[in-house]
């Protein structure tokens, strides 16, 4: 076993640097470290400058996603061990502008998020005296998946659409839209259907699923996105087509 | 770059966590026409009630009552909660979590449709609603996706706040940074609302997230609010070793084991009754947290847990519940098994040890969330209202927020519109001097000799040794001393980096100096609360004193010296204070 390992990681100052530069840190090797250990050892004893996001170091908050040789990760569940021996490329997610070294910018997610209109839509809120709205196992099955997201970005810096047409609303906020719209409880599906339609890079999407093998929380939007094509396909095929099916 | 930057809303919550957004949600609801900013050093979804991971308690099934949900909370709170809030506490909680339910969290469900409740440590019944193992992440997403859909909450991600802005008297703001830039930023308000979480940090072995360095206690600590019952420091039995990553209590209602290194059930040893093939509930691994941990210190000394490289542990037991429940209802377990220790636990043991989880004391508030300042409330783990004593029962906090969340953002809109704006001219004084303390103590200044990490390991020890899960006078007469030293090297830290762009060193270093601060009240009032009960177990006082103690310590900041300590007597409405018995 190594006594240390070498981590090459992207930085950029922009109060000093006009573009990303590569830096080499040695730290030491210890089996139960993941990425994110390295990256702290680092920060403490090597180099207070070097600057990232983390905070749960148990794979839910969402924070510390990165690119570790070239993959999307989340750093707080990657093991120093797993990776293959020699250097260790560490940069931020990609897709996204760069703040300061490892940190990205964020709001253009978020400002998708919000036009999915990600909460419960009724069109009459019942009053707390009538206890809660039903909803079965099975029917809570329907949407639990892609409720089951962390937020990470690992699926945005994975996609290939993303990449080419920032428009795209892209895998995350599509998943998110379907958790609602497939839970029993909401009746907002319509507003949301409009949005998500709203941009071809939905049309674009293939099968290929890039976004779904990075998710570390099996989101799967990928299956997010063909569900939705294909409902809107049917409504379209109903709404023009048989002008009678939607009765 | 302009020296500051202001902007004026009706309320501030800062905090941006499940506490936060509750009491935004509330504020906004309350009154309307006010505009209410939500100010978060992370972006809220990142806030740490996301690693919540049991459940959250309230009655509703027709079996359980609102007085058996009280009793059980003041008992597991060893006597120190305060009767009346725990009342509308219980009270209140199923309209809350049917709130939530109603914004879409995903409740995990019975057959019929009905919510499912299950069993937690020092319930009599099964009253802990929840989302599989991830309530608080399903709790924390449900509230920041819903608080997205009212146009009168403006937040602001990623501001850093260092300072509240206190004009004669009354709370009326707080200056951040913003970390994108390094701008500072003022925002003036009429009413504040502190819900900036836990300070697990302050110890070196502890579930609590990075961010979890007790900033909004420190703040209202040093503006002259006093902290309440902070020697009242809960440790889980069961969090994995080295990382400390939480194993949910979940595992033991559902009928997980604590075993020795012997495989015997070492909790019969202990008062809490004896072993059932079965969960007996308040019994044996769902006693509550306080006795367990104890238990645990107490096993080691006899030489009967196991040795391993990151200290000593027991062995966490479900294999006997099977793939399928352990699949259905504590995936998230197995998944951090699996991840964190190379382990499934549908086979194999887990290797468990207690760490520091929860803080009971915080910023002294009333049953509405208000401070003893005009204008500041407080509301989640910064605040000590008290309705979790001097021993949280597991699946009471994520109500709580919720609870007190609602109450503190109500309070906060109704004063808000009943009181006058604050005076701009007042304050931007304050914000000037705060702007340039920044600049010349930290970003301006040469030279520094310490490193950031070397005091705050430094500090972390010492609180382990001297205030941990067994304390002593003179453990924590040592603890007092090193924190001492600790704050007295602090001026000479050395900070590598000077930029403004995002600048996480900084903010480590400010989130250092509030550390310090907590570290001391809880030390000082655990010095000064000559007694054992609930969490605080004092060797050279084993009994509880409720002649002398039965009455909540508050810690007031000094600036020379360490905290005055002064109390203030427990509300006490049904409940005698009685013994507390476990184990059927
Ligand atoms: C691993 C784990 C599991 C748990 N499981 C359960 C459970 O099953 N049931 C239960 O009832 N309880 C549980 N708890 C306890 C419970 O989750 C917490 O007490 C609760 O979520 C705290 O919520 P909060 O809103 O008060 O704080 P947090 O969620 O911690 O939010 C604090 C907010 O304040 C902000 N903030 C802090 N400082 C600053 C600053 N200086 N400037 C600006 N913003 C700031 C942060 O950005 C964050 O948004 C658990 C705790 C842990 C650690
Ligand atoms: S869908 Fe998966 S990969 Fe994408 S943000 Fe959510 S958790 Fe991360």
């Amino acid at each position: 076993m190594p006594d240390t390992v070498t981590l090459e990681v992207q930085r950029y100052r922009p109060e000093e640097e006009t573009g990303p530069a590569w830096q080499r840190y040695e730290v030491p090797f210890r089996p139960e470290w993941m990425v994110l250990d390295a990256l702290n050892y680092i920060k403490d004893h090597l180099d207070g400058t070097l600057s990232y996001r983390w905070a749960c170091r148990m794979g839910v908050c969402g924070s510390c996603g990165m690119l570790v040789n070239g993959e999307p990760v989340l750093t707080c569940a990657t093991y120093l061990e797993e990776l293959p021996h020699g250097s260790i490329r560490v940069e931020p997610l990609r897709g996204f502008p760069v703040i300061r070294d490892l940190i990205f910018d964020l709001t253009d997610f978020l400002n998708k998020l919000k036009r999915v209109s990600p909460w419960l839509v009724r069109k009459k809120e019942q009053p707390v005296a009538d206890g809660e709205y039903r909803q079965t196992p099975d029917q809570l099955a329907e949407y639990k998946q892609y409720s089951m997201c962390i937020n990470c970005m690992l699926c945005y810096s994975a996609c290939p659409i993303y990449e080419l047409e920032p428009e795209f609303i892209g895998p995350a906020a599509i998943a998110l839209a379907q958790r609602y719209n497939h839970d029993s409880r909401d009746e907002g599906v319509q507003a949301r259907m409009d949005v998500l339609s709203q941009h071809d890079g939905i049309w674009a999407c293939t099968f290929v699923g890039e976004c779904s093998a990075v998710c570390p929380t099996n989101v799967d939007p990928a299956a997010a996105i063909q569900r939705y094509k294909l409902s809107a396909t049917l409504d379209w095929v109903k709404s023009t087509v048989l002008p009678w099916g939607k009765r | 770059m302009p020296e500051y930057r202001t902007h004026e809303h009706d309320v501030l919550v800062i905090g941006g966590g499940g506490a936060g957004l509750r009491a935004a949600i509330a504020a906004a609801e309350t009154a309307p026409a006010l505009s209410v900013a939500v100010v978060s050093k992370v972006y809220p979804m990142r806030s740490h009630t996301v690693a919540a991971e049991g459940g959250a308690a309230a009655v509703i099934k027709p079996s359980d009552s609102l007085d058996d949900h009280a009793y059980d909370t003041i008992s597991g709170g060893d006597w120190l909660c305060d009767q009346d809030a725990v009342e509308a506490f219980v009270r209140e909680a199923p309209q809350e979590m049917l709130r939530l339910e109603y914004w879409g969290c995903p409740w995990s469900r019975e057959p019929d449709g009905s919510v499912a409740v299950r069993s937690f440590g020092g319930m009599k019944t099964e009253r802990t609603w929840f989302a599989a193992d991830k309530t608080g992440f399903h709790m924390l997403h449900t509230l920041f996706q819903t608080s997205l859909k009212y146009q009168t909450i403006t937040r602001y991600d990623e501001w850093f706040v260092t300072a509240l802005l206190v004009d004669d008297g009354r709370c009326v703001g707080a200056v951040a940074i913003e970390l994108a830039t390094g701008q500072v930023q003022a925002v003036l308000a009429r009413a504040v609302i502190l819900t900036t979480g836990g300070c697990g940090k302050v110890f070196p072995f502890t579930t609590n997230a990075s961010i979890k360095t007790g900033d909004g206690m420190a703040l209202a600590y040093r503006a002259g609010v006093p902290l309440k019952d902070m020697e009242f420091v809960q440790y889980h039995p069961t969090g994995l070793p080295f990382t400390g990553i939480l194993i949910t209590e979940a595992t033991r209602s559902e009928g997980g084991w604590l075993l020795n290194k012997d495989g015997y059930r070492y909790l019969q040893d202990y008062d809490l009754g004896t072993p059932e093939p079965h969960p007996v509930l308040r019994s044996m691994e769902l006693g509550p947290r306080d006795r367990l941990s104890q238990a645990f210190v107490k096993e080691a000394a006899l030489g009967r847990t196991i040795a391993t490289k990151h200290g000593d542990v027991v062995h966490l037991d479900i294999r006997h519940l099977g793939a399928k429940v352990i699949e259905t209802k504590l995936p998230f377990v197995r998944e951090l098994c699996l991840k964190y220790e190379h382990l499934d636990p549908v086979k194999e043991l887990i290797p468990v040890r207690p760490v520091v989880h929860y803080l009971m004391g915080g910023v002294h508030t009333d049953i509405r969330g208000a401070t003893p300042m005009e204008g500041l409330f407080a509301a989640g783990e910064t605040a000590c209202v008290s309705i979790n004593g001097a021993n949280r029962l597991g699946s009471n906090s994520l109500t709580e927020i919720l609870v007190f969340g609602a109450r503190a953002g109500t309070a906060a809109a109704e004063y808000a519109a009943a009181s006058r704006p604050a005076s701009r001219s007042s304050v931007i004084a304050q914000v000037a001097d705060e702007a340039r303390r920044l600049r010349e103590r930290f970003l301006d200044k040469s030279g520094g000799r310490e490193r950031l990490a070397t005091l705050r390991t430094e500090m972390q020890q010492a609180m382990e040794e001297g205030a941990g899960i067994y304390r002593d006078e003179a453990g924590l007469v040592a603890a007092a001393e090193t924190i001492q030293v600790v704050k007295d090297r602090f001026p000479d830290v050395r900070l590598d980096d000077r930029s403004l762009t995002f600048n996480t060193e900084l903010v480590t270093c400010l989130e250092l100096a509030n550390m310090l601060d907590v570290a001391e009240t809880i030390i000082h009032s655990a010095r000064a609360r000559e007694e054992s009960r609930g969490a605080h177990e004092r060797t050279d006082y084993p009994a509880r004193d409720d002649d002398r103690f039965l009455a909540h310590s508050l810690a007031w900041y000094s600036p020379n010296g360490p905290p005055r300590i002064e109390y203030l007597p427990v509300t006490i409405t049904r409940w005698p204070p009685a013994e507390r018995v476990y184990g059927g």
